[in-house]
């Protein structure tokens, strides 16, 4: 199945300059797999040594946080929108 | 003299050239703004501090603009007061309140940060700056923004109070309430900074923006007659203050302005959205997320960007974190202006609570120097206290109306 995800400005370089690209995958993991196999380099942005998604990156899947769904395993149908997105301050 | 060297990535180290962006290319992590303090060795002295004008200024070599501030050139150096009242009630020595509640010009200390990260969005030549805001930095950018001739757009959760959505809205910028929580109008609004070429604050110029919340603490220092304080206590939403103010005291030590005191840095939370204060006390670095649920809206961050530093700069400096129900920060917010004539938004009552209970725990001891933050004025939070203040009795325009009343408070007339 295929799911829209949006680059932000930072990675933008990596896609070519597109704030969006459409990639194949049945959840997250495979999401952020495929995005590596389209345009090598996002991976290591995205994720640190261990796979896991990197403390500073946060990943929406239709607007929810996936650290409150099933973090990498959370899964995806099609037409469903991602989300990549670097942490921001506000507040204190 | 300019003394800024780069942007430096906070994770990996990774330096880039002074420009509007905020996230390290090659790891995410988040950018800082670095500085070749050498060049200020013999310059930066504290006749020199002392011989500028009172305002956050004064430090202006420790901040990252160019020359002369464009926006914003009357912010800062808000009163710290020694506040003999609340040590009596709260059984400690020596405890000072710095009152950014009376901050230029819209009464909290996000004028700061955003007299900063505007005259640096005009030195980059942008027209339009934004923010996302739990409220007091929109009213901050929207009134900069205004006073420097630059459009503005602010982002908001859409139930504020509306004290902050009328105190943005007056200085005529384009207030957008979103529905959803702080944590949605951030990421809307990174993805909005990317798309419409705008200096927002707190995301493409947030490095910048951040290092304005440094002379919070460089006034304490000074106006302790050049000294640190042994204790800080904060009130924490991203955490960036806490790392900011850490980071001020670092420079005037490494610059000989005052010796090291070993300060520790306390942070201050509500219990619901108590991220960072949770990863303190649970002893890990790993910051969870939370749907924030809080009175104390300015605070309601539950996704910190900052929460990592800020832990670690808690536990390196020996300081703790603590967290009080939304009751506690009433009490707390009513105990300050009860005894000190400073009335606190939320946000303020939550670090004075937060102190009451470290100290009640131990954790900050009673005969050392405490400077606490207060951030917000509470006129802009009115609805956090309305039931919890005593209304006006009202009586006819007659003396014996009011004589009876006056007998039963226990006066008697004079003589």
């Amino acid at each position: 199945m295929s799911v829209s995800v949006r680059i932000p400005t930072p990675l933008r370089k990596l896609t070519g300059g597109a704030d969006e690209v459409s990639i194949e995958g049945a959840n997250v993991g495979e999401i952020i797999d495929n995005l590596e196999a389209a345009h090598p380099g996002l991976k290591e942005r995205l994720c640190d040594e261990a796979g896991e998604i990197r403390r500073f990156v946060n990943v929406y899947v239709n607007d929810e946080d996936v650290r409150f769904l099933e973090g990498r395993a959370t899964a995806l149908k099609d037409g469903d929108e991602v989300s990549i997105v670097p942490a921001i301050a506000g507040g204190c | 003299m300019n003394i800024v060297r780069a942007l430096k990535c906070r994770e990996c180290g990774q330096e880039y050239d002074i420009e509007p962006t905020h996230v390290c290319e090659f790891c995410f992590g988040p950018l800082e703004v670095v500085y070749d303090y050498d060049k200020l060795d013999g310059y930066f002295t504290r006749e020199l501090i002392e011989s500028r004008p009172q305002t956050m200024w004064r430090y202006k070599e420790l901040l990252p603009i160019n020359g002369e501030p464009t926006v914003g050139a009357q912010n800062g150096f808000t009163p710290l007061v020694r506040a003999k009242n609340l040590e009596k009630a709260l059984g400690v020595s020596e405890l000072y309140i710095k009152n950014d509640s009376v901050c230029y010009p819209t009464l909290s200390f996000k004028d700061r940060v955003v007299s900063v990260a505007l005259s640096k969005a005009v030195e980059f030549g942008f027209k339009t700056v934004a923010c996302a805001s739990t409220g007091n930095l929109a009213g901050s950018v929207a009134a900069n923004a205004a006073a420097a001739g630059l459009e503005s757009y602010v982002f908001i959760p859409h139930d504020l109070e509306q004290g902050k959505v009328l105190g943005a809205g007056i200085f005529g910028t384009r207030i957008i309430g979103i529905k959803g929580k702080y944590d949605d109008v951030n990421r809307l609004c990174s993805e909005v900074a990317g798309k419409y070429g705008w200096a927002f604050v707190n995301v493409n110029v947030r490095p910048f923006y951040a290092e304005g919340s440094k002379s919070l603490g460089y006034e304490v220092m000074e106006q302790l007659g050049w000294k640190a304080p042994k204790h800080i206590v904060v009130p924490m939403a991203s955490g960036s203050l806490c790392t900011k103010i850490d980071k001020s005291i670092k420079e005037f030590i490494k610059l000989g302005l005052i010796e090291d005191n070993n300060t520790a840095m306390y942070g201050a939370q509500a219990t619901g959205c108590s991220p960072i204060s949770r990863s303190v006390k649970d002893g890990t670095d790993l910051i969870h997320p939370v749907i924030a649920d809080t009175l104390a809206k300015s605070l309601a961050i539950g996704n910190p960007a900052d929460g990592f530093y800020a832990n670690r700069v808690i536990n390196e400096s020996g300081g703790w974190a603590e967290d009080i129900s939304d009751d506690e920060v009433v009490a707390a917010m009513k105990l300050l202006a009860e005894t000190e004539g400073i009335f606190a938004e939320t946000a303020g009552g939550v670090t004075l609570g937060c102190a009451q209970k470290l100290i009640e725990s131990g954790r900050l001891p009673r005969d050392e120097s405490i400077v606490l933050c207060i951030t917000g004025n509470g006129l802009k939070t009115q609805e956090a206290i309305a039931d919890a203040i005593n209304k006006p009795r009202i009586i006819d325009a007659s003396l014996k109306d009011f004589d009876a009343l006056a007998e039963a408070d226990g006066f008697e007339a004079a003589a």
